[in-house]
């Protein structure tokens, strides 16, 4: 039922020196010996409403390296959840292709795409998506069970994961009996127990106030910088996307912009 | 992901809506109940036929005079009087497979003792009554073929008449009156109870057919019929070959003529009754299978709404790397929790209930095993069969469709 074993190693990456304002392709070139965790080619996604068709993607190419730390801005309608839901396998673009760590994700089955998003990918939801009912513990253990971990690794893993997010003494907490900041950390911890090598988060700030955020960006920051997490996240706020290295402007489904800090 | 890790959502699922779980349930518990307590009615019923038989004798015959043919005309059973006790000899003589017979001849009296006087059947046989029969004699003795051979006035009571003629003493040995003529009690016979055909059993008086025929039919040679005991119940059929090809014999019958005598055996009246009572079974476990198709129509229903309901749970835990299949399985494990925990308290239902019915209503009823175990299988059957289709659809939610929805 598991997609491999998961290696633990993360490759490392060599901060390229690129300058502001570098476009994406320019920084492709120079770093053709590493392999990108993410690599798009021209995708489209369009949605159907009865007779009318919405192009929310019209063609998309973009390589994320592995450790760098994205975020993806733009004005409402863009397309930024819709090619985040494109990355992190949850849907499928309707044309052009999507390598994933290699692999090629744009023809997969459902069960397939679902043991990637279960290894390779953790998610972080502006509105958090904790299972309702269910408590701290197991929302964070949940990953694992469809990874199918033995039960010690399971609880030595959630109990390390709610220490890294400070929220341990919680494990037999509600989700509606924490705050927003501590569900959000349940999210990250949720989302680190498969250790993937990859997070996306969409507008993981955007139900917090402006400390929380900040608690919440340092320990992505954290996540990013220790863990060599490779990190796309979409944003509406210009001080969330300024603890990225590189900022992704979006505009009618295409990108505008790309620039590197 | 392992079966126990599904189980324990699912019983978690269930657990958080606990009203509506047992709601769900009561489709299944009432149609459980009502499919195991009717099926123990049904096989009561059942049992209380063979009883009644075999307690007449299982290897029972009767012959009685056929229908006479003249002229077109065709007469009812017993329109004419053919038989003689030396047919009932011959039976005993020449059939192998008859192991007694006994002529048998009655009427209606009045009897009478003291100032007690009943209407009753004065029933005449030889003295292999109690064997064939399969009644013993309770008090007293039966008579012998001394008695029969002087067509003595010695009488055997059914219960019913004696209880009625001598209240609270002894019949035997006391004298008593049949249409005037003095009888002495010999015995009594034990209590045989209702017939299945509603007739008191017990309300008879049983003497020497020799005396019915000479001290109270006026000395008629011919008898109303034999009643004849098989060597086996297995050989009843054999018997009854044997005894018409002897009778045929006996009455010089050509082959073309009809025989002018019945040959009659209890196996085909416990069929008969068999058999209606198997329509009745399977008429009463048709209408708890529809109470239980309903009862599964009801865990769809419901099914599909806890679907709806979760449809933001299910996009979470796809999100996160729930297969398709996990999905279903656990939803599909969740319905047939629901029957299966259903299906077992349905079973306890039944068994009160059917020990209710034999109380209460004194009907009798029969709890088979096997009747649980369809129970229970079939409500799982249900969970599998009304629970697919909920899962199916649960697992083939799209991912961001399911995490949008409010
Ligand atoms: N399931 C869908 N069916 C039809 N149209 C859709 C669907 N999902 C997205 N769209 C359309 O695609 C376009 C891009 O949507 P998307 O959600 O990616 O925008 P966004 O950049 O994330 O906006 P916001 O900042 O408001 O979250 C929008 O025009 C939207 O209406
Ligand atoms: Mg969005």
């Amino acid at each position: 039922m598991t997609l491999g074993v998961y290696k633990t190693s993360v490759e490392i990456v060599t901060p390229e020196s690129t300058t502001v304002g570098e476009s994406g392709n320019r920084e492709k070139e120079k770093s053709r010996s590493v392999r990108p965790v993410i690599s798009l080619q021209n995708v489209k996604k369009d949605y159907s409403l009865g007779v009318e068709t919405v192009h929310a993607l019209r063609g998309i190419t973009l390589d994320v390296l592995p450790g760098q730390f994205v975020a993806v801005m733009g004005a409402s309608g863009s397309g930024k959840s819709t090619l985040l839901n494109l990355i992190g396998c949850l849907d499928r673009p309707s044309e052009g292709t999507y390598l994933l760590d290699g692999i090629d994700a744009s023809h997969l089955s459902a069960a397939e795409r679902a043991d990637i998003r279960n290894q390779k990918i953790g998610f972080i939801f502006q509105s958090f998506n904790l299972l309702p009912r269910t408590s701290v513990w197991e929302n964070v253990e949940a990953p694992m069970l469809y990874a199918g971990l033995p039960k010690d690794v399971r609880a030595e893993r959630v109990r390390h994961a709610l220490k890294t997010v400070g929220i341990s003494e919680k494990a037999k907490a509600l989700p509606n009996q924490l705050s927003g900041g501590q569900q959000q950390r349940v999210a990250v911890a949720r989302a680190l127990v498969n250790r993937p090598p990859l997070m996306l988060a969409d507008e993981p700030t955007g139900n917090l106030d402006s400390v929380t955020a900040e608690e919440i960006m340092k320990f992505l920051q954290d996540l990013n910088v220790r863990r060599h997490i490779t990190l796309v996240m979409v944003t509406h706020e210009a001080d969330i996307a300024a603890y990225a290295r590189r900022v992704i402007q979006m505009k009618d489904g295409l990108i505008q912009s790309d620039y590197m800090k | 992901m392992n079966f126990r890790m599904i189980l324990k959502i699912s019983i978690k699922a269930l657990n958080r809506n606990k009203v509506r779980s047992v709601l769900t349930m009561l489709g299944i518990i009432i149609g459980v109940g009502s499919l195991i307590s009717m099926v123990s009615l049904g096989q009561g019923a059942q049992m209380q036929i063979q009883e009644a038989i075999a307690a007449r004798g299982a290897n029972l015959l009767y012959v009685r005079p056929g229908s006479r043919r003249t002229r077109g005309y065709h007469g009812g059973a017993g329109t004419i009087n053919t038989l003689v006790p030396a047919d009932a000899e011959a039976i005993l003589a020449e059939c192998p497979s008859v192991a007694m017979a006994s002529p048998s001849v009655g009427v209606s009296a009045q009897v009478i003792f003291g100032n007690q006087n009943w209407s009753t059947r004065i029933e005449g046989f030889n003295q292999e009554f109690p064997e064939i029969r399969n009644w013993k004699v309770a008090q007293g003795t039966f008579f012998d073929e001394t008695h029969l051979k002087t067509a003595a006035r010695v009488a055997v009571l059914g219960q019913t008449v004696s209880d009625l003629l001598f209240p609270g003493m002894d019949p035997v040995g006391q004298t008593m009156r049949i249409r005037n003529l003095p009888f002495q009690v010999i015995g009594v016979l034990e209590k045989k109870g209702q017939s299945s055909w509603g007739r008191d059993n017990d309300d008879t008086v049983v003497v020497p057919y020799t005396t019915v025929q000479k001290k109270m039919l006026g000395g008629i040679l011919n008898i109303q019929s034999i009643i004849i005991s098989a060597i086996s119940a297995r050989a009843t059929y054999t018997a009854e070959l044997q005894i018409t090809e002897t009778l045929r014999q006996r009455h010089k019958l050509r082959v073309s003529q009809e025989n002018d005598f019945q040959v009659r055996n209890l196996s085909e009246y416990a069929e008969a009754a068999a058999e209606t009572n198997q329509t009745m079974t399977v008429l009463l476990a048709c209408i708890a299978a529809v109470s239980l198709l309903v009862g599964g129509i009801g865990i769809m229903n419901i099914m599909l709404v806890a679907v709806t309901e979760r449809t933001r749970e299910i996009g979470i835990r796809m999100a996160i790397g729930a297969r398709p299949e996990h999905i279903r399985v656990q939803f599909l494990v969740e319905s047939i929790l629901l029957c299966l925990f259903g299906g077992m308290l349905g079973v306890t239902l039944g068994v009160v209930g059917s020990f209710a019915i034999s109380g209460l209503l004194g009907w009798p009823t029969l709890l088979s095993s096997s009747s649980i175990v369809l129970g229970v299988g079939f409500s799982a059957m249900i969970g599998i069969f009304f629970g697919y289709y909920p899962a199916h659809k649960a697992s083939m939610l799209d991912p961001i469709d399911a995490l949008r929805y409010e």
